[in-house]
């Protein structure tokens, strides 16, 4: 169990073998001083639970004195001791009360002006973010994409039910209420992945409903975010080798297989079958019910955090969804084996 | 129906007389027989559906209890299983959901109030010297309600139609467009009958406790266990109307067509959520507090000694219980409301721990100065003591804002609540059981077999939960039906599975103990314990009219006044108010206790049954839309009140003259 008392700030990353521990682990102001308070209370709440402990085992095993037997205890001296100890459990608990209200006051608002403001809306069972406003506003889902070292906003909504957004190691968790606008802050002091995940319960696959936070360095952030703002270049007919991803090396998708070839029956296929409900900027795909893939490639999880973004992964998910995650909203997409080919070939150019 | 006696004609002629000096004398055996024959329920059916012996109703509601803990139970079991390992695949994320759901509705409401009033039907006219409650037919109306919501809730459960919302069931996701099964609709039918039947329960309760003590047994002589039930009551009462207008409102809003949550028409999501929480916080402390006067009770009679700050106790529960009014926001910390308001709600949710550092003193103080006997009951009752204590730490943790921002809806707050509700309910249940058992059953429990079971379960308990509160800060969110294998729960996640086996272990442990011990315990006669209170000083098992003569009480521990020797005066015991004009007990006034009408009490009666069988009746013709069903079920439910209100010449209430100054032993 990861309980050694490793408070070393390393910066996280993908294989951590315990990515949610918000405990032992914090990388943000928004949420380091409440990483201290756990500490504090945890450690005052196991002192108390020792020490009634002791008192009880005392009490019930102590040695008692012939004499004692035959006696009832004088109860105002008994009754004293419970007001004595009462006493110290009201003190300690007013010192707790002041402390907890002190970091509420730390971590209830960012000490200033957010540098960013990002949407996140929650739908079952992803998430979209949309940055930007007007010529700028781009979507994307389940990677929220930070600068570091700066406060940012997040917007919180919801589609359908409620939801919550958590990061755990960088900041504390808020619902996302349809119809209500919540919002909290968040700051990662060190580049690097966070996870984050829904915590209110909202149906079949509340479980499989997770996201990453990729905190990158101004310029990598910068860079992103213009890249990302871009559509997804229209696919040549035939792709002899796919120029590596440019970017954050997390974003490098683990499989550098064989080039296919993209015939323009992937295309085709996608707006057939995919752009109901999906988008890609730059194509004629334009359906608003399911993620927005225009950069697809740069993502390293699919299905909100089910499963690694590789090509067999993402031919795979398109096919058997219903395997992966029973009742999500995206059906199983029948397909022959040309067809897999062409669309798995044609999604790998989403870059 | 309940044979309403027709007011004759001659009713002036025949008029009894309202003013009548009771009589007052020992219990011969004759008097004994005369009364059995008055209170006894018919043999056979008849007995087994109108019968109102307090008694009865009162292992009716143990037992009915007991079954749900063990349904609530192997479904946690199963979820364990499911959860033992990353990517578990025994059940479906439907099947898993109604489970849990299930789960939290089962325990929360199927097992852990009714279980309370289990004890507290059965106990208070033993514990207050009186021969029955205030309102018989509301006691066996509140269990048949009960029984049949539960019904309700398993039979469509069996039918894939159980809540699956989660028990605290938040719109939107339990609105019409996102469950537009049957499911949720059950469960507002299920929490409308059980909040009828909790309200006509508590309002005996109260009635009973302020009109029916024996003479003597002023308001600072009861047992504690009687002001628990007394504070859970009155809270209940408060806090009802909360849940059942919200699952009212949502039924309409599913059925009718009304907006009440529904956002697209500008309703409101958070409206649910004050509305469930302003009930569902209050009712933590409704199921905890009686159950902390099973402990309160129980420990001077294993620590040989009074106990300690009697007083002081039974105010800090009432503390408690006005607190508990005033910080339901705890549970929305992360909805998004200000955090000026939050400060508040976190403040207080840290003060309500003061009351209970009252009450985990006194425990301490009376072990402390007491001479302890070790037998199982004190076990549970000091085994109590700890997770009281390590599940109301957690709390004070959950209660600091910015921190339950991390805490909230993850496994720690399972750990929290499951110390609070097995910790504080369940071990003080089984402690209670195994110290009332002899009442109850005339036997004792086998003495070793209950140690034995102790352990085990205190072990298995422990082994089982502690580990959530590490899969929590591990960051584990609750109500998920797999996780993946690189989260880092594994671990915690085996151990609680190994843990919760371990436990339900003890239990079966125990439920053979009840088994063995009904038909082959050593018998136990009238005080096994040597205990200090009333219950103990008739018969076990008592006979239906409970008091052969109405005692009248000088002190709080009437059968330890020679050890104690605090006052010359002794509570008498054998004779007093004898009462035998039919079904009759002694009223008294409200705080000292002084009697001042003879309360004439009902029979038997088939008008509970039938008018809790045609409510539940009238709710699932509201379920299946069968409107013609509902309407014939509510001409049926008026009929059957027409019986029951049926004004009758015996149930007049007299005033006893000259006796009162008397029986009051003033």
């Amino acid at each position: 169990m990861p309980l050694a008392l490793k408070i070393a700030a390393s910066p996280p990353d993908a294989g951590d073998s315990a990515p949610f521990n918000y405990f032992l682990h914090s990388h943000g102001p928004a949420s380091t001083p409440t990483l201290y308070l756990g500490w504090v209370l945890a450690a005052v709440c196991a002192a108390v639970c020792l020490l009634v402990a002791g008192l009880l085992a005392y009490a019930i095993w102590r040695r008692r004195a012939a004499a004692e037997r035959d006696v009832i205890g004088d109860p105002r001296r008994s009754l004293r001791w419970v007001g004595i100890g009462t006493a110290l459990s009201t003190v300690v608990l007013f010192g707790l009360a002041a402390y907890a209200l002190v970091v509420l006051a730390e971590v209830g608002a960012p000490p200033r002006a957010a540098a960013l403001t990002v949407a996140v809306t929650g739908y079952d069972w992803w998430w979209r973010i949309d940055y930007g406003d007007g010529a700028q506003r781009f979507s994307t889902a389940n990677e929220l994409h930070i600068p570091v070292g700066v406060p940012v906003r997040v917007r919180l909504d919801s589609a359908d039910v409620i939801h919550a957004f958590w990061v755990p190691q960088l900041a504390g968790k808020t619902q996302m209420i349809p119809g209500v606008s919540n919002e909290q802050w968040l700051q990662a002091d060190a580049p690097g992945l966070y996870r984050g995940e829904c915590t209110q319960f909202c149906g079949a696959q509340h479980a499989h409903m997770s996201f990453d936070v990729i905190a990158q360095s101004p310029a990598d952030f910068a860079a992103w975010r213009a890249r990302q703002q871009q559509g997804a270049a229209p696919p040549p007919p035939a792709i002899a080798a796919r120029p590596a991803p440019s970017g954050a090396a997390m974003s490098q998708p683990a499989d550098a297989g064989a080039p296919r070839p993209v015939s323009i029956a992937g295309p085709a296929l996608f707006m057939d079958r995919c752009a109901g409900c999906h988008t890609v900027r730059g194509s004629e795909a334009r359906g608003e019910h399911g993620p927005d893939l225009t950069h697809l490639l740069d993502r390293r999880m699919l299905g909100a955090g089910l499963l690694t973004n590789t090509a067999a992964h993402r031919i795979d998910w398109v096919t058997r969804v219903q395997r992966y995650k029973p009742g999500a909203r995206m059906p199983d997409i029948a397909l022959s084996g040309a067809e897999r080919a062409d669309l798995g070939a044609y999604l790998d150019t989403l870059q | 129906m309940n044979p309403p006696m027709p007011t004759s004609p001659s009713a002036d002629r025949s008029a009894p007389a309202l003013m009548r000096v009771p009589e007052r004398g020992r219990a011969d055996a004759a008097l004994k027989r005369r009364l059995q024959a008055i209170w006894e329920a018919p043999p056979g059916w008849r007995g087994l559906l109108s019968t109102v012996d307090h008694k009865t109703i009162g292992l009716r509601y143990l037992v009915t209890a007991f079954v749900f803990l063990l349904l609530g139970g192997v479904e946690a079991l199963l979820m364990r299983v499911q959860l033992a390992g990353p990517n578990g695949t025994l059940l479906t994320p439907e099947q898993y959901n109604q489970l849990f759901t299930m789960h939290g509705v089962t325990m929360i409401f199927l097992y852990s109030l009714p279980m309370l009033s289990g004890f507290s039907n059965y106990l208070w006219p033993l514990l207050i010297g009186s021969r029955d409650m205030a309102f018989p037919r509301l006691n066996a109306l509140s269990y048949w309600i009960f029984l049949f919501a539960g019904l309700l809730l398993y039979a469509s459960f069996s039918l894939g139609a159980g809540p699956d919302a989660g028990w605290f069931n938040y719109v939107p996701y339990s609105g019409r467009e996102f469950s537009p099964g049957p499911n949720v609709d059950v469960y507002a039918m299920g929490m409308l009958l059980l909040g009828v039947s909790t309200t006509v329960g508590s309002v005996n309760f109260i009635v009973t406790l302020f009109r029916m003590r024996a003479p003597g047994m002023s308001i600072n002589r009861v047992p504690i266990l009687v002001w628990g039930t007394l504070t859970a009551s009155v809270a209940n009462l408060l806090a009802i109307p909360a849940v059942s207008l919200a699952f009212l409102l949502l039924w309409m809003d599913r059925q009718v067509g009304t907006h009440f949550f529904d956002v697209a028409a500008g309703g409101k999501p958070l409206l649910w959520q004050h509305l469930f929480w302003i009930f569902g916080h209050p009712w933590v402390y409704a199921v905890v507090l009686p159950a902390m006067g099973i402990v309160s009770d129980g420990l001077p009679t294993f620590c040989r000694r009074p106990l300690v700050g009697y007083s002081a106790v039974a105010l800090s529960t009432m503390a408690t219980m006005l607190l508990g009014f005033e910080v339901w926001i705890h549970h929305m910390f992360a909805t998004g409301l200000p955090n000026l308001a939050l400060s508040f709600f976190g403040a207080a949710s840290m003060v309500i721990s003061i009351p209970s550092a009252v009450a985990v003193f006194a425990w301490i103080a009376t072990i402390w100065l007491g001479k302890p006997v070790f037998k199982a009951p004190l076990l549970f009752f000091a085994g109590f003591v700890l997770l009281f204590v390590m599940g109301g730490v957690s709390g004070v943790m959950t209660a600091a804002v910015p921190l339950d921002w991390q805490l909230n809806e993850t496994y720690f707050v399972v750990a929290h609540l499951h110390y609070v509700l097995l910790g504080i309910n369940v071990f003080p249940v089984i402690g209670g059981i195994h110290y009332w058992f002899p009442k109850f059953s005339g036997r004792m429990m086998n003495e070793r077999l209950g140690a034995w079971s102790f352990w085990v379960m205190f072990i298995g308990f422990n082994i089982g939960f502690f580990p959530m509160h590490i899969s929590g800060l591990l960051g584990m969110p609750r109500r998920i039906y797999t996780y993946a294998a690189d989260s880092g729960w594994s671990s915690a996640n085996l151990v609680t599975t190994v843990g919760s086996f371990v436990f339900a272990l003890g239990i079966l442990m125990f439920i053979a103990n009840v088994l063995w011990s009904w038909r082959r315990g050593a018998v136990a006669g009238d005080n096994p314990w040597q205990a200090p209170t009333l219950e103990w000083s008739i018969p076990s098992p008592p006979p239906a009219y409970n008091f052969a003569v109405i005692p009248s009480i000088e002190s709080r521990y009437p059968l330890w006044e020679d050890m104690l020797d605090e006052t010359p005066q002794r509570s008498q015991l054998e004779e007093g108010l004898l009462l035998t004009q039919g079904r009759e007990t002694i009223g008294s006034t409200a705080l000292d206790a002084i009697p001042d009408v003879i309360l004439k009490m009902p029979g038997e009666a088939y008008s509970p049954f039938f008018l809790a069988l045609f409510l539940t009746g009238a709710l699932v013709g509201l379920l299946l839309h069968a409107w013609w069903l509902a309407a014939a079920m509510t001409l049926a439910c008026a009929a059957s009140l027409l019986c029951w209100m049926w004004p009758s010449a015996t149930l007049l209430q007299r005033m006893p003259m000259v006796a009162d100054t008397e029986a009051g032993g003033a």
